[in-house]
C-alpha cells in the first residue's frame, strides 16, 4: 500500500500550523500556550517553591514535578473523565524526563518546580505540544536553562515517513502506522524523549529522526520568537 | 498578614475605592466572552473578567433517564480548580471549593429552566441526552463564580447536537441543530466586607471577605438561585441590598452575551 498524498495536503516533512505565546497565565511564575493544528496546550510553572511532604525533598538540588492533563471536553470522541488515567500518569513521567536535562536546579535544595500542562483541545501529538509549551513556560519563569526543548511526533504511514501525524494518520486504516514522539534539545541535538508504537525498520527510524531534528529546529524558532515577543518594545 | 490587608481594603472602601481604583460595584474591564473556542466540545466558551480566565466545554452523551422523570434529559456540571490556574490550588480530586462552584453553577442553570429537559428526551424511558458541562479555570485572579456561570451559559448557547443514529453518538459530525435555551440566567456574587458591599472581588479581596451572596437572576429580574457563603451572618437588610445589586449588575453582564 502506498500513502500518496497527506489527507490535509501537507508535505511529508511539514508540521501543522503553529501558534505560540508566553505569559498567558498571569498568576503563574511562568506560562505558555502552544498550538499545533487542532492540538492546543497550556503550561504553567510554579516555583521554585517549598516542597511538602518533607520526605520528597532533595537536600542537594530542587526537584521537577510535571503533570499532564486533558480537559474533560478536549477529545473529539467521548468526554474524558477527570482524575487522571494510567496514560496521563505515564505522559507526566516522560514529560518530566524530557524537560529535566535542560534545567539546573542545584541552587534550589529542598524545593520543587511544578509544571502543570492542560490541554483544552487535542487531535494527535498532545504530549509533544505539552512539552513545547512547558519548556517555554520554564524559560518564561526565568529559570536557568541549558537549552529549550522542542518536540514533535514523526512516524510512518503505509510506505511514507512523515512529520507531525494528525488524527487521520494516526488511525490510518490500511497498512502499518508507526507513531514516534520525539523531544530534542535543539542546540545540541540531544534527544530527551523517544517513544514508539507501530512497526518500523531501523534504517527508517534513523531517517525519520533526521526529519524530527529539522522539524524541532523550526519549532525552536517559533518558541524563541514567542519568548522574545513578550519583551518587545510597546509602541506608544 | 490578612488583618493588615483587611484594614487597608476597609480604609479604601470607606473612601469609595478599591486596590485597583475601581468603584465598589464595578466589574473589572473588559468582560469578554468568546464562543466556540474548543472544537472537540459540542459547545464551548471562554470568559475573561479582567485577568480571570475560565473555559467551559459541553459534551453531550446518551444515557438512561431517571426512573421518576422518564421523558427528561439532564445536565451534569463539573468544576476542577486546576493547579495551573492558581498557586494555591493543588492537583487531586475536587475539594469542597470546586464542588460548591459546580453546584452553584448547576443550580443557576437548572432552576431557571434555561434548558428544557423534555427537549433532551430521545426515547421516553430509554434514551435521553445528558449535557456534561465542565468548568476549567485557566487563570484564577478572583471571582470564579461569576466568570464560570457566565461561561457555562455562553457554552450552552454555543452547543449543537452531535450526530446520533439511534445506537452510537457521532462526535465527528455535529448537526446544525442548536440546543434550545428558554432562559438566560446570569449570576452576580455580591461580597460584604465590614459594612460595605462590592462585586467582582480580586484575589486580595477574596482573602478578607466576611460573607458573599451569589444571586442568579433572569432577564426580567426574577431570582432563580442563591447561595450564601463566607463565615459572617447577614441581616435581612443586607440581603435586600445585595439582591438589588445582584439584579442590577446582572443586566450589565447580560449585555456582554
Amino acid at each position: 500500500m502506498s500513502y500518496k498524498q497527506r489527507i490535509d495536503g501537507r508535505k511529508f516533512d511539514e508540521a501543522r500550523p503553529i501558534e505560540a505565546k508566553v505569559g498567558v497565565i498571569p498568576r503563574a511564575d511562568g506560562s505558555a500556550m502552544f498550538k499545533i493544528g487542532n492540538t492546543w496546550a497550556y503550561a504553567a510553572v510554579y516555583g521554585p517553591r517549598n516542597l511538602h511532604p518533607k520526605f520528597l525533598q532533595d537536600p542537594q538540588r530542587g526537584i521537577l514535578r510535571c503533570s499532564y492533563n486533558m480537559m474533560p471536553f478536549s477529545s473529539s470522541n467521548e468526554r474524558v473523565r477527570p482524575g487522571g488515567s494510567r496514560r496521563s500518569k505515564e505522559i507526566s513521567m516522560v514529560t518530566q524526563k524530557a524537560l529535566l536535562p535542560v534545567l539546573n536546579l542545584d541552587d534550589y535544595p529542598n524545593s520543587v518546580v511544578d509544571v502543570f500542562i492542560e490541554l483544552p483541545q487535542t487531535e494527535a501529538g498532545s504530549r509533544c505540544a505539552g512539552i513545547c509549551a512547558a519548556s517555554m513556560a520554564l524559560a518564561d519563569a526565568g529559570l536557568e536553562m541549558k537549552d529549550l526543548v522542542a518536540a514533535v511526533s514523526v512516524g510512518k504511514v503505509a510506505d511514507k515517513l512523515l512529520v507531525d501525524l494528525d488524527y487521520s494518520e494516526e488511525s490510518y486504516p490500511e497498512g502499518s502506522v508507526a507513531d514516534i514522539p520525539v523531544a530534542m534539545m535543539p542546540n545540541s541535538g540531544m534527544i530527551t524523549l523517544l517513544q514508539m508504537d507501530g512497526e518500523v525498520k531501523k534504517e527508517e527510524l534513523i531517517k525519520v529522526l533526521e526529519m524530527a531534528k529539522k522539524a524541532c529546529s523550526d519549532i525552536y524558532e517559533v518558541q524563541k520568537k514567542a519568548l522574545r515577543d513578550k519583551y518587545r518594545e510597546v509602541e506608544v | 498578614m490578612n488583618r493588615e490587608l483587611r484594614n487597608h481594603i476597609l480604609g479604601l472602601l470607606e473612601v469609595n475605592t478599591r486596590l485597583d481604583g475601581r468603584k465598589l460595584t464595578d466589574y473589572r474591564q473588559p468582560v469578554e466572552i468568546e464562543y466556540g473556542v474548543v472544537k472537540t466540545a459540542e459547545g464551548s466558551a471562554r470568559v475573561k473578567i479582567g485577568e480571570t480566565d475560565v473555559m467551559v466545554g459541553v459534551k453531550m452523551e446518551v444515557g438512561e433517564p431517571y426512573p421518576d422523570t422518564p421523558d427528561e434529559g439532564t445536565i451534569i456540571v463539573g468544576a476542577e480548580l486546576l493547579a495551573l490556574s492558581n498557586p494555591e490550588f493543588e492537583p487531586g480530586p475536587p475539594g469542597i471549593q470546586a464542588i460548591e462552584l459546580a453546584r452553584v453553577v448547576d443550580r443557576g442553570i437548572r432552576e431557571s429552566k434555561a434548558v428544557d429537559f423534555k427537549k433532551l428526551c430521545i426515547t421516553p424511558g430509554e434514551k435521553i441526552w445528558m449535557l456534561v458541562i465542565d468548568i476549567c479555570p485557566i487563570n484564577d485572579a478572583g471571582n470564579l463564580f461569576d466568570a464560570s456561570a457566565l461561561a457555562a451559559l455562553a457554552a450552552l448557547k454555543d452547543t449543537k447536537f452531535p450526530g446520533f443514529n439511534g445506537e452510537k453518538v457521532d462526535y465527528k459530525n455535529k448537526t446544525d441543530k442548536k440546543l434550545p435555551l428558554e432562559k438566560e440566567p446570569v449570576s452576580v456574587t455580591v461580597i460584604k466586607i465590614g459594612s460595605k458591599f462590592i462585586v467582582d472581588p480580586d484575589t486580595e479581596e477574596e482573602k478578607v471577605i466576611d460573607s458573599r451572596l451569589t444571586v442568579a437572576s433572569m432577564e426580567d429580574g426574577t431570582l432563580c438561585a442563591l447561595q450564601k457563603g463566607g463565615d459572617s451572618p447577614l441581616t435581612q437588610d443586607d440581603i435586600s441590598r445585595m439582591l438589588d445589586i445582584g439584579i442590577e449588575k446582572a443586566k450589565e453582564l447580560r449585555k456582554c452575551l
